[in-house]
C-alpha cells in the first residue's frame, strides 16, 4: 500500500504525468512571451490559442469566448463585480444560492457593501437549489444569477439547465460557478443557457494557480484586472503559458476518460457509502443520492466532532476533509450543512471524503475499516453519546 | 481547525493518549461545560478524599483535537491536588502544560478551566461547602435532541 491514502480530490488533484510532460517544454525551451513580436514567441502564441480551442470544444463555446485567469476564485469575483459594475445601468440586483462557494459568497458580501443587492436562495434538504423561489426572486432590477454547478462539500449537482431557461426567460444573466464540475460531468453552455462559468485547472489533474472565464458573446461585463492588452483587452498579465498548456491538456485527458472515470467512481463511491451507512450507526449521508459528483461521498457522524476525525484519520495515513468550524476560526460549521437543514452539532461531525480514479476498492476497505474504530473510539469518549445511551437506557 | 502540524507534540501526544478518559461512578463533583453549538463539550468527573484532595479525575469530551488534548491535561493536572490547589489550575497553565496551543484553539484552555470548576462546583454543593474564588458554571449545554430518524445500530 502506498505511504498515505489520498481521499481529498475536491481540495486538489495531483497533476497527471502527461499534463506535467506537455507543461514542461514551457519553462525549458519555448519559454517567450506569447505577446511578443518575434516568432520565437508567435509560435507559442499558436499554442495558446489552440488551448484556447480545446477548451471552448469541450464546452460548446468558440475560442473568442474563453479567457484564461488566475484560477476560479479570480474567475467567481470577475464574474460577479464584472458583471455587476458593467450592467449598473440596469439594476443592482444578483440572485445566487445560499451554498455557494466563498469565492461567491464572500464576493457577493462585498457588493452588498457597495450598493448592491442579494438574494440567497435556500435549497432542499439534498441541496437542491428551490427553483420556485429563485424565479419568485427575480424582479426588474435583477442583473445576475449565479448558481453554482456541483457543490464542493456535498456533490449535489444543481439543475443548471433549468436555471438557464429561467435566466433566459428572464432576460437575466446566468453564472456557474463549475470548479467541481468541469471535467467532471458533461458542460455545454449553449443547451445549458450558461452566460458565463468559472473552471480551475487543478481540480482535473491540471495545475494550480490557472483557471478559465467562459463569457458568451455579447455579454457585458468589465474587467477585474487591468493593464497590458492581454486576452482581448479583458483581463491584463502576461499569460501564465505553461499553466495554459496545462489546463488544455488536463481538459483533453477529462474529454477523453470522462464517461469510464465516472463509472469507476461512480461505483466505488456507491460501495463507500453503503459500506459506512451499513456499518456505522448513527450516521447520515449528505447530499443529493443521484444527482451527485461521481467522486463525492459526505457523511456526518453523530456525536462526535470533525477535526478530532481528521486528526485521527490522519494518523492513520488518510487524507480527507471536514465541514466543521471551519478554516477561518469561525466557531460555526460549514455553511452548506447548516444550509440543508442539520443542527449545527451534527455539522460538526461531518467527513468529506473525494475520490479519484487512482483509489482502488482495497483502499476504500482500509478507510472505512479504520474509519468505524476511530468513530466508536470518538463516541466512547463523548459525553453527548453516553447522555443518549442513558437516556435509550431509562 | 487547525492542521496537525500546528499542534505541538504534547498536545498530539494527550489527544492520541488521552490521559484519565471515562466516567466516575458516584463522583464527589461532575460538571459539564461548553456548547455543542460551537463544537465542544467537556465533562469532568472528580473523587474527592475527607482530607479534601482530588484522587481521581476523568473526563469525557466531544470537540477537535485542542479539546481533549487540554481535557487531558486539566484531568492530569488537578489529580492530587487539593481543591484551592486545583482552582489555580487556570486555562494558562493548562497551556504551557501542552506546550502552547495554535491562537484559534486557546478557547479549548478555557473551557478546560470552566470544567473543572464545574465539577468543584458540584462538589461544593452536595457537601453543602463553600470554596472561597468559585463561581456558578455557565449551563449552555444545547444538543437538537431528536433530529432525524437515526434507525437502528447496524
Amino acid at each position: 500500500m502506498k505511504e498515505f491514502i489520498y481521499l481529498d480530490n475536491a481540495a486538489t488533484t495531483r497533476v497527471d504525468k502527461e499534463v506535467y510532460e506537455a507543461m514542461h517544454p514551457y519553462f525549458e525551451e519555448s519559454y517567450g512571451n506569447p505577446a511578443s513580436v518575434y516568432t520565437f514567441a508567435g509560435e507559442i502564441n499558436k499554442e495558446v490559442d489552440r488551448a484556447r480551442k480545446t477548451v471552448a470544444d469541450f464546452i460548446g463555446a468558440t475560442s473568442e469566448e474563453i479567457y484564461f485567469t488566475g484560477g476560479g476564485s479570480e474567475s467567481d469575483n470577475w464574474a460577479l463585480k464584472g458583471a455587476a459594475l458593467a450592467n449598473r445601468s440596469k439594476g443592482n440586483h444578483i440572485i445566487t444560492s445560499k451554498i455557494e462557494h466563498h469565492a461567491i459568497l464572500h464576493t457577493c458580501e462585498f457588493l452588498e457593501k457597495n450598493g448592491y443587492e442579494i438574494t440567497y436562495v435556500d435549497v432542499d434538504e439534498n441541496g437542491v437549489v428551490k427553483l420556485d423561489e429563485l424565479e419568485a426572486a427575480i424582479k426588474p432590477e435583477t442583473i445576475l444569477i449565479s448558481v453554482m454547478f456541483a457543490n464542493n462539500e456535498i456533490g449535489t449537482i444543481e439543475p443548471v439547465k433549468k436555471i438557464g431557461e429561467i435566466a433566459k426567460k428572464h432576460g437575466v444573466l446566468f453564472h456557474t460557478d463549475a470548479v467541481q464540475a468541469y471535467g467532471h460531468v458533461p458542460v455545454n453552455v449553449d443547451e445549458m443557457n450558461i452566460d458565463m462559468l468559472s473552471a480551475s485547472g487543478h481540480k482535473l489533474g491540471g495545475p494550480k494557480g490557472i483557471g478559465i472565464m467562459y463569457i458568451r458573446k455579447n455579454v457585458k461585463i468589465t474587467p477585474l484586472i487591468h493593464g497590458g492588452a492581454q486576452e482581448k483587452n479583458r483581463r491584463a498579465g502576461t499569460h501564465n503559458t505553461p499553466g495554459i498548456i496545462g489546463f488544455a491538456k488536463a481538459t483533453e485527458l477529462a474529454e477523453r476518460k470522462m464517461r469510464e472515470r465516472m463509472a469507476y467512481e461512480t461505483k466505488l463511491r456507491d460501495y463507500l457509502i453503503s459500506r459506512v451507512e451499513n456499518e456505522i450507526p448513527y450516521t447520515k449521508v449528505n447530499g443529493h443520492r443521484t444527482e451527485r459528483l461521481s467522486n463525492n461521498a459526505n457523511f456526518s457522524f453523530r456525536f462526535i466532532e470533525g477535526e478530532s476525525l481528521l486528526l485521527m484519520l490522519d494518523r492513520n495515513g488518510i487524507c480527507a476533509s471536514s465541514g466543521s468550524a471551519c478554516t477561518s476560526g469561525s466557531l460555526d460549521p460549514s455553511h452548506v450543512l447548516l444550509a440543508i437543514g442539520l443542527p449545527h452539532e451534527i455539522a460538526h461531525g461531518s467527513l468529506r471524503l473525494t475520490l479519484s480514479d487512482e483509489n482502488t476498492e482495497e483502499e476504500i476497505n482500509f478507510v472505512v475499516d479504520k474509519l468505524k474504530e476511530i468513530v466508536e473510539r470518538l463516541r466512547s469518549m463523548s459525553p453527548l453519546y453516553e447522555d443518549f445511551v442513558k437516556s435509550n437506557k431509562n | 481547525m487547525s492542521q496537525v502540524t500546528e499542534y505541538s507534540e504534547k498536545v498530539m501526544d494527550h489527544f492520541t493518549n488521552p490521559r484519565n478518559v471515562g466516567e466516575i461512578e458516584n463522583p464527589s463533583g461532575v460538571g459539564t461545560v461548553g456548547n455543542a453549538k460551537c463544537g465542544d463539550i467537556m465533562r469532568m468527573y472528580i473523587d474527592v478524599d475527607e482530607n479534601g484532595i482530588i484522587t481521581e479525575a476523568k473526563f469525557k469530551t466531544f470537540g477537535c483535537g485542542a479539546a481533549v488534548a487540554t481535557s487531558s491535561m486539566a484531568t492530569e493536572l488537578v489529580k492530587g491536588k487539593t481543591i484551592q490547589e486545583a482552582l489555580e489550575v487556570t486555562n494558562r497553565a493548562v497551556m504551557e502544560a501542552l506546550g502552547g496551543l495554535p491562537p484559534v484553539k486557546v478557547h479549548c484552555s478555557l473551557l478546560a478551566e470552566e470544567a473543572i470548576h464545574a465539577a468543584l462546583w458540584d462538589y461544593a454543593e452536595k457537601n453543602n461547602i463553600k470554596i472561597e474564588g468559585l463561581k456558578p458554571p455557565v449551563k449552555d449545554i444545547d444538543e437538537t435532541e431528536e433530529f432525524y430518524e437515526m434507525g437502528e445500530e447496524a
